[in-house]
């Protein structure tokens, strides 16, 4: 029924809290970046829809910030901490993320594998 | 460890590969052994007799004695198996006696046709002087005078006249270069015209002005102008139809050679079928490489190989079912495992190397042969009197080293009917008189040409039968198939009409050319 599908349609995201680390004089989250609306929406190897010009994952460091919250490599980022990140270029995206008086941000992300099992189950 | 293996494994395959070569460079050895004597074929089970080709009754010693030449001028032995020079086969008698009887039929056609156009010619230029003299010469007296308008109408038929002559030579007064089967309809029609064209002027002439003896000379002399514009407008009609409307390409021509698969495409326009194939004629003798009957003989021996061998009994009692026999014989054939592709494949890639060898060595004989010798200049001729030859003389000397290089080649590749003793050192001497180098020297070795680059006596093709279902004078449509024969092979011509092309337009502006940059750049936070 609708609400089911609303459920749904919440459990497509996933809210990721990073905390970052501080390297020198830097605070890095230990992720890579692809993505917006000045770039290139048909060379995103991990979009679905080729003309998604939305910010993806493109590379998580291993056993960094991201990786130990929970992010994986081809995650879409929706929001960040409440900003939205469907529709901006890359370099807004990429200062939204490395703000310096930040320590943490949450991340609104959505995942194709969970969109796929979600699918499935209301298949089914 | 792993790739020295693999080395091994691949030489091993190597040396397998050659050692069936060798087996099968021998085997080719032997069975080419036979049919490599002076004159062209022998299969295994039967003989020909062929002399050497269109060989006149009462030949001129010089060629004959030039034939036998023909193998010992590069080696000192070779053995001449199978015919006598002396001998004459049917087919070449049939040849003799058809072109016999051929010349002198069509000889006189044509002349009929030319003499029936000259004479027509000749009147029709005479008339218009005719028609303004005869009432000069048969009533002088009772002509009106005429003055300064007749005259210019005089000189204006003198003028048009000239033009018609001249124009009339350059259109009509050709070598016929052809003997066609039937008449031109075109020019058969174009006679017709003029004909009725001036029978009906003299018709009126003579009973109105002649019987009547009209005094108005103004007006006999414009009618004879009327009657010469007329003139210069069927000359113009002929030349439209004779000759502009066929430039046009509308149809395209593919003719295949029966023998051998060669085949080339021509434009034509609208023409009948016969001149469609005169025109195929006129560029088969310089497209269409030379007809070697001595290539020809290897397909045939591996085709009779294949059904050799294989004999039907009829085990179910009497009854002759011939149809069925040789149906189940081909059957059989094709379903025989024979290697015959495999032997064909390594005969090719043998033959291949053979003949780049040879070609090699060849090369490099005639680039040495040609650095002997030097061209004298103006001053140096008077410097040195004694050792100076003449282009012919300094051929002989270097033909002898390059010689046997060259015969092997061209026995290689069959080509040694084609080439004499005599022929190759006019070559030579023809190329150092116009300083060309080996490579063009040896340009005309080897590969074959077309027809026209040989002796006619080795053309294999002089006497054509056009072989068609329409009649030939009727035009060229779309399908239509011909073949023109020959006593050795045959033409095939299809016919195809170059298809409705729709052509339309596209205007790109100059500034509409706007390029961006598509990027994806990757930032790690």
């Amino acid at each position: 029924s609708q609400y089911s599908a609303l459920f749904i349609f919440f459990f497509f995201q996933q809210r990721i809290e990073i905390h970052k680390l501080r390297q020198g004089d830097n605070l890095i989250l230990g992720f890579s970046i692809g993505g917006g609306i000045d770039q290139d929406p048909t060379q995103n190897p991990f979009s679905e829809d080729k003309t998604d010009k939305g910010i993806y994952v493109t590379r998580v460091t291993e056993g960094g910030p991201a990786e130990v919250a929970g992010l994986q490599i081809g995650d879409k980022i929706m929001q960040v901490n409440g900003w939205d990140m469907t529709m901006v270029t890359h370099d807004q995206a990429r200062k939204r993320l490395t703000k310096r008086n930040e320590e943490v941000v949450r991340l609104l992300v959505t995942r194709q594998s969970l969109q796929k099992a979600v699918q499935q189950s209301m298949m089914s | 460890m792993s790739a020295a293996m693999d080395t091994e494994s691949t030489y091993s395959g190597y040396s397998h590969y050659s050692g069936h070569s060798k087996k099968a460079h021998r085997q080719g050895r032997d069975r080419h052994k036979s049919p490599r004597s002076k004159d062209g074929s022998r299969s295994e089970k039967s003989v020909t007799i062929q002399t050497p080709p269109a060989e006149p009754l009462l030949g001129n010693d010089a060629s004959r004695a030039e034939e036998g030449q023909d193998d010992n001028w590069g080696e000192t032995t070779t053995a001449i198996t199978g015919t006598s020079e002396h001998s004459i086969s049917q087919e070449d008698i049939a040849r003799i006696s058809k072109d016999l009887e051929d010349s002198v039929g069509l000889d006189c056609k044509r002349y009929l046709g030319l003499t029936v156009a000259a004479v027509l010619g000749l009147l029709v230029f005479l008339t218009p002087i005719a028609f303004i003299l005869l009432p000069q010469i048969l009533w002088r007296d009772d002509l009106e005078p005429c003055g300064t308008v007749c005259e210019g109408l005089f000189i204006s038929v003198a003028f048009k006249l000239l033009i018609l002559l001249i124009g009339t030579w350059a259109l009509f007064f050709r070598q016929p270069k052809a003997d066609i089967p039937r008449v031109f309809v075109f020019r058969a029609l174009l006679l017709v015209l003029i004909f009725l064209f001036v029978f009906s002027y003299w018709l009126f002439y003579g009973v109105r002005i002649l019987d009547s003896k009209d005094t108005n000379y103004q007006g006999i002399v414009q009618y004879a102008v009327s009657l010469v514009d007329a003139l210069l407008f069927i000359h113009y009609l002929a030349i439209v139809l004779l000759e502009l409307r066929q430039l046009q390409p509308v149809f395209t021509v593919k003719v295949v050679r029966s023998t051998d698969g060669e085949s080339r495409y021509y434009s034509l326009g609208h023409l009948s079928i016969q001149r469609a194939a005169l025109v195929v004629l006129e560029n088969y003798y310089k497209d269409f490489t030379v007809y070697n009957p001595a290539l020809l003989t290897a397909s045939k021996s591996r085709a009779a190989k294949h059904m050799a061998g294989l004999k039907v009994y009829n085990v179910d009692g009497p009854g002759n079912n011939a149809s069925g026999q040789s149906r189940a014989m081909i059957a059989a054939a094709a379903r025989r495992r024979d290697s015959s592709h495999n032997e064909l494949y390594y005969e090719e890639a043998d033959h291949e190397r053979r003949v780049k060898k040879r070609r090699a060595r060849l090369v490099v004989a005639v680039e040495e042969a040609f650095t002997h010798i030097k061209r004298l200049q103006a001053e140096e001729q008077q410097k040195a009197p004694g050792e100076m030859m003449d282009p012919r003389e300094a051929a002989q000397a270097i033909f002898p080293s390059m010689a046997r290089a060259l015969q092997k080649y061209l026995r290689t590749t069959r080509q040694q009917q084609y080439h004499s003793m005599e022929s190759i050192l006019q070559h030579l001497s023809f190329c150092i008189t116009n300083n060309m180098t080996p490579k063009a020297f040896l340009e005309r070795y080897l590969n074959p040409g077309p027809t026209l680059q040989y002796d006619r006596d080795r053309w294999f093709s002089k006497q054509w039968t056009l072989v068609s279902e329409e009649a030939v004078t009727s035009g060229l449509q779309d399908g239509v198939v011909f073949v023109l024969k020959c006593l050795d092979f045959s033409l095939v011509v299809n016919v195809k009409k170059i298809p409705f092309i729709k052509l339309s337009e596209e205007f790109i502006d100059p500034k509409s050319h706007k390029f961006v940059l598509r990027l994806q750049s990757e930032t790690s936070v």
